[in-house]
């Protein structure tokens, strides 16, 4: 099985500020977005379920993160993203996506309104250089300033029912930074400056696994303690360092969109059910429509029926399916039947125990309850239409 | 350097072999780490005629599928069905309980000692 055996790093790979700490953990490392995170320290499933039942630790340091600062920086983002960001208050944070002309998704992203006129948006690693170049394009007339800071600062996420537990043990509130709100009250999609012995960090109970849990942005000189810090304090509550391979499984069971499987390019929001982030009604301060870059291809797509749909698949067999495996209807006697649809991302589901998929199909087969299968490899495997997410905390 | 049972042999794509009659045949440490967690396995079956490096069944994970080569030439004699049933045993026991199937042995293909396939994987 050569093709198992883990790919050397390549010398263009970058390497997280809290590379060291991996491998000194034995993790199993990947190249991701360019970047060589980590796969898994030990299992996949041990670290899925970790999450699921305790807390996972995250470095997530691959992400963009670009600084969007000056008078005009909402109404910039306004121009510039297809959601609402001028009436997103100060210590919230929301999801979004930035799209082109032609309404085909760049990026999603996350933008946190860390003060007045000061914005934080955080990209996905591979499309971290794709985000910086359309935002400082589309910044030509407004008095705002773009800047890549993803250098300076690392992202460690802590994600899980003990997270909350974990991070009291190692922040600290500081009314201050934080602007009076503390940390029990912080609610979902919102964010707080938070202390980490004398330095700043910023905490957003934002995350990507369907679980409570927070996302830190650190700068990097003190990224490596956080990590310790957070690791040692989350041990007695069952916490452990979790890879790429966990997040991935985790993010599926939750529903959530992977830009380059859900979305890409070719794809609308409407057709990746996130219909709900393209905000075709947001007005400037005096009650102009805000025209931004997209409207109009997305304004074209909203009424009109998506040539497909995106929809949740569960196995009803044991064979997992996978990225880019033609979605068909059942044929006789086992064999696949004519094509309908194509998995965009399929893992087996540790919570669930069966396999779980998101796969684009035709709308005729996409009501829930559908009898479909996936072509794996030549056998056609059982798989039925369900609701997203697949898991939902209780 | 990892060390691997002395009385087995070894193939370049990582499966392990060893010298009774039929032979037992399993993928190695090496490759179970690589896997990750083993959740679905697709074996030989009983009857089967095999060839040496050619693909005779899968090993999928929680990430990624792979196909299982025959170190050997020869007839299924006997698959592990309690790996079929809990795959998991393929990552706690590679060499032991985690073994994947029974040949009658006719032609081997290129073995490795286990100092020489410590050194390939090295």
């Amino acid at each position: 099985m050569p093709e198992t055996v883990p790919e050397a790093a390549t010398a263009a790979a970058t390497l997280s500020p809290l590379h060291d700490e991996h491998v000194a953990l034995g993790a199993n490392l990947t190249e991701f977005g360019g970047w060589l995170m980590p796969l898994r320290y030990t299992s996949d499933l041990a670290e899925h379920k970790a999450v699921r039942g305790a807390a996972g630790l995250f470095d997530l340091s691959h992400m963009g993160g670009i600084s969007v600062t000056g008078p005009d920086a909402g109404a910039f983002l306004d121009h510039a993203l297809i959601g609402n960001l001028s009436g997103l208050a100060v210590m919230r944070a929301r999801y979004t996506m930035i799209c082109a002309p032609d309404g085909g998704v760049l990026d999603d992203l996350i933008v946190y309104h860390v003060a007045p006129g000061e914005y934080f948006v955080v990209a996905n690693a591979a499309n971290a250089a794709t985000v910086l170049v359309a935002l400082l394009e589309r910044a030509a007339g407004f008095d705002a300033q773009v800047r890549d800071v993803s250098a300076n600062q690392a992202l460690i996420a802590v994600q899980g029912p003990r997270a909350e537990e974990i991070l009291r043990e190692v922040l600290t509130e500081d009314a201050e930074i934080s602007g009076g709100t503390a940390l029990d009250d912080l609610r979902y999609y919102a964010c707080l400056g938070m202390r980490f012995g004398d330095e700043t960090v910023l905490v957003g109970r934002t995350g990507y696994t369907g679980e409570d849990g927070f996302e830190v942005w650190v700068d990097v000189p003190h990224a490596v303690a956080l990590w310790r810090a957070l690791l040692a304090a989350g041990e007695p509550y069952g916490l452990v360092p979790a890879g790429l391979s966990a997040r991935d499984s985790l993010r599926l069971e939750a529903g959530m969109p992977l830009y380059g499987h859900e979305l890409d390019t070719t794809t609308t929001p409407f057709e990746a059910g996130l219909g709900r982030v393209v905000r075709l009604d947001k007005t400037s301060e005096d009650g102009t429509p805000v025209d931004f870059v997209g409207r109009e291809a997305l304004a074209a797509r909203k009424d009109s029926a998506p040539a497909r749909v995106l929809v949740g698949l569960r196995g009803t067999g044991r064979r997992p399916a996978r990225a880019g495996y033609p979605v068909v209807r059942p044929g006789a006697d086992g064999a696949p039947g004519p094509q309908v649809g194509t998995v965009t991302s399929g893992a087996p589901s540790p919570t669930l125990g069966s396999p779980v998929a998101m796969a684009y199909v035709t709308p005729e087969v996409s009501a829930e309850g559908t009898e479909l299968a996936v072509d794996v490899r030549g056998r056609a495997e059982p798989f039925v239409v369900v609701a997203l997410p697949f898991y939902r905390r209780g | 350097m990892a060390d691997f049972p002395a009385n087995l042999r070894y193939s370049v794509e990582h499966e392990w072999i060893d010298d009774a009659s039929p032979a037992t045949v399993g993928v190695t440490s090496v490759a179970a780490d690589a896997l990750g967690d083993v959740v679905y396995l697709e074996l030989p079956e009983v009857g089967a005629t095999i060839e040496a490096g050619t693909v005779v069944g899968e090993i999928e994970s929680t990430k990624s599928v792979s196909e299982l080569y025959s170190p050997v030439s020869g007839t299924v004699v006997e698959v592990n069905t309690a790996a079929v049933d809990d795959p998991a045993v393929v990552n706690a026991d590679p060499f032991g309980a985690g073994w994947l199937f029974k040949v009658e042995v006719s032609a081997e293909g290129q073995l490795l000692s286990a100092e020489e396939y410590a050194q390939h994987t090295a």
